[in-house]
């Protein structure tokens, strides 16, 4: 009978991938004149709800919300989707080790909508019950906090929790046992280690720096990526350009920009064939992508057409669509 | 030994209905999980999907012939038992499994290409026709093992 326990899930997200936008409507919202007129467009398109109203951020965050809300409707098991909320979990370890050695409180820091909320997360890094949190997060997050007590180095507590990030989304890629869900995963990891190899060279930083930020993975060698950045540039280019991301040395070269939206775009590449899958979790991740690629764009189209930005500078950074 | 031979008989019956009829389970089962998904977003798809949904449910329906074809001819049906030799027994039997085993596997085959071919139907509503061909293919080996279990049962001398 084989694995069929995606097919509602996948029927339904089907149906679902109808309402994505496609290409044609980013031209649309590209051509509306003003931001409002854009938003207007997009509620029209049943983006938002009554309680977000005409404001910007809370039509987008709803959106946000809708899709997770279909996701856990419909998985069968949300453990394969710990990749996608991972980051958000660490975030909020992140913020609350920093507010409790700073002893600063500030509002709207922390993400609600991951297995452990903002106010959570204080409590447990207040009162250091650490053996509280899941995976690797325990010894990298008591090792943060003394770290940032003592030498009260934001960034070096900051890449320490990045790094774990890192590594427990390629850890829970692997685990999944979906093969889309691993590549998904060491795909994240690859490009930000590019990312912060780029930053690196950019900003001058030592192979230390670098190789206490960086999480190994199969897409690239964490060793090569720091002796190209320590040369130069060009080298980092020239370095991938033997990898898997050998669109992204072009991408680099252009500008930093041009890098995010081909890191997207190649993304969206990979899981394009996923609409034609019937019995995988693959159309759930894909459709999860989907979203967010588009809730972004649309984010940099909304934000561009209120700061006054030319069409070309907004077109630029525009995404390739999923459907 | 005469025994044995309504009892081969039987269970030739009793092969064509089992097998045929859980593949169309099992089949109708996974489409209709698909044009859930499709329902729950779309409501008014359902007349659709349903069509497509019952495609891998003949497969049972061609067992429920061949059982019945059989049953009438050894007489279970209609009163007064054959009196049959273990090797008519055993012919019966043979001439039953064709639509059995193929009954089962083509049913499921069905079952996940309809169900395949509800996602054309949830994201293009206009291409059911196409959408409709597609599980229907498998629908030719099923009948084509139903032609032969019908031919070798109808041509067996009781």
């Amino acid at each position: 009978m084989g694995n069929t326990k995606y097919t509602y899930a996948v029927a339904r997200i089907r149906a679902l991938e109808t309402s994505l936008l496609t290409n044609a409507v980013i031209e649309q919202l590209l051509a509306c004149p003003t931001a409002e007129q854009a938003l207007q467009l997009l509620i029209e398109k049943g983006w938002g709800d009554g309680a977000a109203g005409n404001d910007m951020d809370a039509v987008l965050n709803r959106e946000e919300e809708k899709t997770w809300q279909v996701i856990r409707d419909v998985a069968p098991d949300m453990s394969v989707f710990d990749v996608l909320s991972y980051p958000k979990l660490y975030h909020n370890l992140k913020a609350a080790v920093k507010e409790v050695c700073t002893e600063v409180r500030n509002p709207h820091i922390f993400y609600d909508d991951c297995s452990i909320p903002g106010e959570e997360m204080l409590k447990i890094v207040e009162s250091k019950e650490f053996s509280r949190l899941p995976g690797n997060m325990p010894g990298v997050a008591q090792e943060a906090f003394e770290t940032l007590l003592h030498t009260r180095d934001g960034q070096l507590c900051d890449i320490m929790i990045d790094k774990a990030a890192l590594e427990a989304v390629r850890d829970a890629g692997r685990r999944s046992g979906e093969p889309i869900i691993d590549d998904y995963a060491d795909t994240t990891v690859a490009i930000a280690d590019i990312k912060i190899a780029v930053r690196s060279q950019k900003t001058g930083k030592s192979s230390d720096f670098m190789r206490s930020a960086m999480a190994e993975c199969r897409g690239v060698s964490v060793e090569q990526l720091i002796r190209a950045a320590l040369s130069g540039a060009d080298e980092i280019a020239q370095y991938l350009e033997g990898t898997s991301y050998a669109g992204g040395a072009d991408a680099l070269k252009e500008s930093p920009s041009a890098f995010e939206r081909w890191c997207d775009n190649r993304m969206i590449e990979t899981l394009k064939p996923q609409k034609y899958e019937t019995f995988s979790v693959g159309p759930l991740l894909g459709y999860l992508i989907a979203r967010k690629n588009e809730i972004k764009t649309v984010r940099i189209i909304l934000t561009g057409k209120q700061n006054g930005f030319p069409d070309d500078a907004i077109r630029e950074r525009i995404r390739e669509m999923y459907v | 030994m005469s025994e044995l031979g309504i009892v081969y008989a039987l269970l030739g019956a009793a092969v064509a209905v089992l097998l045929s009829g859980t593949g169309s389970a099992i089949g109708v089962g996974i489409a209709g999980q698909a044009a859930s998904g499709v329902v729950t977003e779309d409501p008014s798809k359902f007349a659709k999907v349903l069509i497509i949904q019952l495609l891998p449910g003949t497969q049972g329906l061609y067992g429920l012939l061949i059982g019945f074809i059989t049953l009438s001819k050894i007489g279970v049906l209609g009163g007064g038992l054959a009196d049959l030799s273990v090797q008519t027994g055993l012919l019966i039997l043979a001439a039953c499994l064709p639509i059995g085993v193929v009954g089962l596997l083509s049913a499921i085959a069905q079952g996940k290409t309809a169900a395949a071919a509800i996602g054309i139907v949830a994201k293009k509503p206009d291409q059911f026709g196409k959408a409709m061909l597609f599980p229907a293919m498998v629908e030719t080996y099923a009948i084509l093992a139903l032609l032969i279990s019908f031919l070798a049962v109808s041509g067996i001398q009781v």
